[in-house]
């Protein structure tokens, strides 16, 4: 070829030699490529054979699958799935009664149903949805699985003093023409004496409050609206707490299985973020005694295992709670679970408040915007995408940490399961493999599912993390 | 400098005897400085000379430890209400231009409006639109800063400021970052923002639009101000020996 060149016309294309493509091309290329393939692709094979084959062979080829008691499974080399079958119910609900079972399937039911486009990024309506699963679902959830009605007694003034049971209202009802008293007692599982105890509190602690900050120059107006928006929400919590649906007491000793191990987790994700992301806004905050705060309250938590917790919330909290006060055992637990998961949450947050640059701190304040709005709308949205991988492994590691409950007599679903192998009528020489069996796959199922869905954010974060280093350039 | 007789609505900035310190560093040393309203001021001076802090304390992302600085009427304490009026009339345009990467450009320049003005989201985009095509890229309204060249993204910065409807406008160093082929669009828009009469404080190196723009020059060494005056004296006839030095260095 001369040193000037033009090419006159285009080359067709060509197939491309015959190894390169096709199943035989692939399996050349990725696993006869070099003797080290070849030697790896052999060892791998060998392994998959030792491993995988006995366990399909135990799963599936070997498993018994119909069968009405042991003498089924008696000679089984396999797993017992009949077992799995009879202790379904079991193994989902604990020993929730049969008749209510409506009500965790409902539970269950609906949280997938909130669940699901909650996590979907171009579904609609995202902050309804939020809304409805973090504010409404969590309380509706709790009265369809409790039975609700709970019927406080006091509030907080009513620890001092005495609410009257009755008030004679006769002058008042006779002025505008009713006649009698009026009873203050339970209506409707509302709890008159709580409610006023509710009300008088409230409006006492607001004025306190208002006061307090006016000295540190916090405007009436600002504070009244911040107790208004507290006291609110929390009516609004109690209120359907208290009324009485007419469904009947569950009690949560009676719960059990996936259940438990579903409202253990889930308490504990929810309120492992919101309590992580203040603890790690704390740990930075300028403020000496928010910092050394957070810092020994993380610290503590991150120090002491959860089984310690657990037991410590079981058996020894109440030793401390004044006058014999009683917190449920499994709100005892769930407590223990969530501030243990908030403050281990709190370190992953605190590594992603410090990938956002300063310089955005800087234009947010530039532009106005103070601390909180700085902080929600600028900094956590970048510092979460950051650390989307350290959250998720969290939430995967809290799940399986939350069979540790079984150290305190909640039988969750691992609990539920090995609490069946002592039934008689299962005992086999498989029956012990069987149940661990599925209580893996189950947890497998969950835990894979949440890796995954961590693998989808951050690929789309992906792009974020683009857009992230073209600003910065 | 300081002249007692203006009031202060002809006054934007007044500096009195300000002095800071980066712990035992005097990085500002009595600075004296009135910006009447709809002034166009350039502050250049060597690296280090405290340009930018100067500009940062007027909006107080920099805290002064003495002196006094008045913005348009309110003066400068540690009360968290006269920093917050301060800032909401102050727009600022950094060197990096500090976009929020994980907003689109729209989204930039709507989120203070609505936050910190209290405007509805519908209003706030019209403003956003607004300024965007003011700054000629309404196109880009939707894309991520990422997506965007450098002078596109100070052009998105510069359009997020104004949607806060500043009196006063801050630009540290704002083509320092940019290729050559992008400086001139962004200096196209800022000098459309002095044509419209907008108050100005800018920092930068580029002589050529100081002279066309500026009102008055500010040259700075070592934390204090060494010469200011119009730019034909102060190009023509510079006075302090190292200013000088200063434009030998810089100037062709
Ligand atoms: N946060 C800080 N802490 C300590 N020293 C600082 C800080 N910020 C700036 N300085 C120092 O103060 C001096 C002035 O800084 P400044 O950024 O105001 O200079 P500048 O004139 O803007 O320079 P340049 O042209 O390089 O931007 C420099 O010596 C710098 O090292
Ligand atoms: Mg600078």
């Amino acid at each position: 070829m001369s040193a000037a060149f033009v090419r006159m016309e285009t080359l067709p294309p060509r197939a491309a030699p015959f190894a390169a493509t096709g199943l035989w091309g692939w399996f050349a290329r990725r696993l006869f490529a070099t003797p080290a393939d070849i030697a790896m692709t052999i060892i791998g094979f060998a392994a998959f054979v030792l491993v995988a084959m006995p366990l399909f062979r135990f799963l599936v080829f070997d498993a018994i699958w119909t069968g009405k008691d042991r003498d089924a499974c008696l000679n089984a080399a396999g797993a017992c799935w009949p077992f799995v079958a009879a202790k379904l119910n079991q193994f989902v609900y604990g020993f929730y009664p049969y008749e209510e079972l409506w009500r965790p399937n409902l539970v269950f039911f609906v949280g997938a149903l909130l669940l699901i486009p909650l996590l979907i990024p171009s579904a609609p309506f995202k902050r309804f949805n939020a809304f409805l699963f973090f504010g409404i679902y969590p309380v509706a959830g709790f009265v369809l699985l409790t039975g609700g009605n709970l019927d406080p007694q006091r509030f907080l003034l009513g620890r001092f003093v005495r609410i009257p049971e009755f008030i004679d209202l006769s002058a008042i009802a006779r002025f505008i023409g009713v006649s009698g008293h009026v009873e203050l007692g339970s209506r409707g599982g509302f709890r008159g004496t709580f409610w006023i105890d509710f009300i008088a509190s409230a409006i006492l602690l607001t004025g306190a409050v208002a006061i307090i900050a006016r000295l540190f120059g916090t405007r009436f107006v600002t504070s009244l609206k911040a107790m208004a928006i507290v006291f609110v929400s929390l009516a609004l919590i109690i209120a359907p707490v208290d009324a009485d649906f007419g469904l009947r007491w569950v009690e949560t000793r009676e719960w059990g299985g996936l259940l438990v191990t579903l409202v253990v987790a889930i308490t504990g994700i929810v309120a492992a973020l919101p309590i992580g992301v203040l603890l790690a806004l704390g740990r930075r905050s300028q403020m000496r005694l928010v910092r050394w705060t957070s810092i020994v309250f993380i610290e503590f938590w991150r120090g002491v295992p959860l089984i310690t917790v657990l037991f410590f919330a079981t058996y020894m909290l109440p030793l401390f709670l004044p006058g014999g006060a009683s917190i449920e055992r499994l709100v005892r637990a769930l407590i223990g679970v969530a501030l243990f998961s908030g403050a281990y949450m709190a370190e992953v947050v605190r590594g992603g408040l410090a990938a956002v640059p300063k310089h955005q701190y800087e234009s947010a304040a530039a532009l106005g915007l103070g601390y909180w709005k700085t902080m929600g709308l600028i900094v956590l949205p970048q510092a979460l995408t950051h650390v989307i991988p350290g959250i998720v492994n969290n939430f995967i590691g809290l799940f399986k940490d939350t069979t540790l409950v079984q150290i305190v007599a909640i039988l969750d679903l691992l609990g539920q399961v090995r609490s069946a192998f002592s039934d008689p009528n299962w005992s086999s020489p498989t029956t012990l493999y069987t149940g661990f069996a599925f209580a893996g796959m189950i947890y497998f199922v969950f835990c894979f599912a949440m890796s995954r869905y961590s693998l989808f954010l951050e690929h789309r974060a992906g792009s974020n993390a683009l857009r992230v280093e073209g600003a910065m350039r | 400098m300081t002249d007692p007789a203006m009031s202060s609505d002809v006054v934007a900035v007044e500096m009195t005897g300000v002095n800071k310190w980066f712990g035992a560093f005097h990085v500002l040393r009595d600075i004296d400085l009135t910006v009447a309203r709809k002034e166009r001021i350039v502050i250049c001076g060597p690296s280090g000379s405290g340009k930018s802090t100067l500009i940062r304390c007027i909006n107080r992302l920099e805290e002064h430890q003495s002196g006094r600085i008045v913005v348009d009427g309110i003066e400068l304490t540690s009360d968290l209400r006269s920093i917050d009026a301060v800032r909401a009339d102050a727009g600022m345009v950094f060197q990096q231009f500090n976009l929020f990467p994980h907003l689109s450009v729209l989204e930039n320049c709507t989120l203070a409006q609505i936050w910190v003005r209290g405007r509805p989201k519908a209003e706030a985009e019209e403003v956003a639109m607004k300024f965007l095509t003011r700054v000629r890229i309404p196109e880009q309204a939707n894309k991520y800063p990422a997506q965007l060249s450098g002078g596109q993204q100070q052009r998105v910065a510069i359009a997020r400021a104004l949607c806060m409807n500043p009196k006063i406008m801050l630009f540290d160093e704002p083509t320092s970052a940019l290729d050559p082929e992008m400086i001139k669009e962004v200096l196209d828009t800022i000098r459309s923002l002095a044509d419209d009469g907008m108050t100005m404080l800018i920092v930068t190196h580029e002589m050529g639009f100081a002279r066309q723009v500026a009102d008055r020059i500010i040259f700075m060494d070592e934390g204090q101000i060494i010469e200011a005056n119009r730019p034909e004296e102060f190009f023509s006839n510079p006075r302090h020996e190292r200013t000088k030095r200063f434009l030998s260095q810089i100037l062709p």
